[in-house]
């Protein structure tokens, strides 16, 4: 079994990432820090790891690590370089 | 695999395709959540999930195991608007799942009014079909089923019987020029390769949703 065949979509973190922005985020619009490419965050991979880490599809490159412990979230974006969302 | 049924105060309505995420605390406090597909269209504060057993699972041998009626759960949604038919789409739609990945389709197929509809459903034997009968109901009227059964087949059976590649899909799915959008969903492996397989056939991979189940399954 490859890592690719563990991996699931961006939409398996739909209610951390709504808890987090206080908004659905699914189909907000991420752009790579390593290759500039824009898609919707339901659509990155996603990996299950000791939290959930978001991938770019087409670089690979890690996007967003988000842990939970206890009553605490952190969230590291530094891999996007912009996130675009439906304002209001 | 197991359906289970929660009843959810308040709960605010779904669209098919959308997920609950279930949330488990332990005595000590440690916390295990996991996200579902909602395998029916909003029924009120009903909420049906299909659950698979894993068996190295957090979550799911809880609710395939030890969960009794009565139980109270934690459970967050309806989260996602990724995976998600909006029924605004103008063109056909073209659903493929693989094993329990046909769940959230079920979802769709059962409010999708007058839409053009092809459902590719993959399974390992006719027993494994799931909503077989609601399926054999459903068909005609817009709503293609194409069913192809990878391991064993019932003696007499005129479906197909080859894993889902280029071939198969170009000859049940809409050609890419009448821009169908399509709703993938299943084991990893499955929806990597159906993926590729639709764009390779031309189709715009906007208009390819996926939805990983991990690398169990089908």
């Amino acid at each position: 079994m490859s890592a690719t065949d563990l991996a699931l979509d961006g939409n398996a973190a739909a209610g951390i990432l709504h808890a987090v922005y206080g908004a659905e985020m699914t189909l907000a619009v991420g752009t790579c820090d390593g290759c500039g490419t824009a898609g919707p965050i339901g659509a990155v991979r996603l990996y299950r790891t000791a939290g959930l880490v978001l991938r770019c599809p087409h670089c690979d490159a890690v996007l967003m690590k988000i842990v939970t412990a206890g009553e605490r979230v952190w969230v590291d974006s530094r891999g996007l370089r912009a996130l675009q969302l439906a304002a209001g | 695999m197991k359906t289970i049924i929660l009843d959810v105060p308040g709960w605010p309505g779904h669209r098919a395709g959308q997920h609950a995420d279930i949330r488990l605390t332990a005595e000590d406090g440690y916390q295990a959540e996991r996200s579902y597909s909602i395998a029916a269209p909003a029924d009120g504060e009903r909420v049906e999930l299909t659950v698979e057993d894993i068996d190295d699972g957090e979550v799911s041998p809880y609710l395939t195991e030890e969960a009794r009626t009565g139980d109270e759960l934690e459970i967050r949604g309806p989260v996602g608007g990724y995976f998600v038919w909006n029924g605004d789409h103008p063109g056909p739609v073209l659903l493929v799942g693989g094993g329990s990945g046909v769940v959230p389709l079920m979802a769709m197929i059962r409010q999708r009014g007058r839409v053009p509809t092809t459902l590719l459903y993959s399974a390992r034997t006719l027993e494994d079909v799931i909503y077989r009968d609601e399926l054999e109901r459903l068909a005609g009227d817009g709503l293609d089923i194409h069913l192809t059964l990878t391991r064993s087949q019932p003696e007499g059976w005129t479906g197909h019987s080859r894993r889902v590649d280029a071939s198969l899909l170009a000859e049940v799915a809409a050609p890419p020029d009448q821009r169908p959008l399509a709703f993938v969903c299943g084991p990893t492996p499955f929806v990597e390769a159906v993926a590729l397989a639709l764009v390779e056939l031309g189709h715009d991979p906007g208009l390819v949703k996926t939805e990983r189940f991990g690398p169990t399954g089908a």
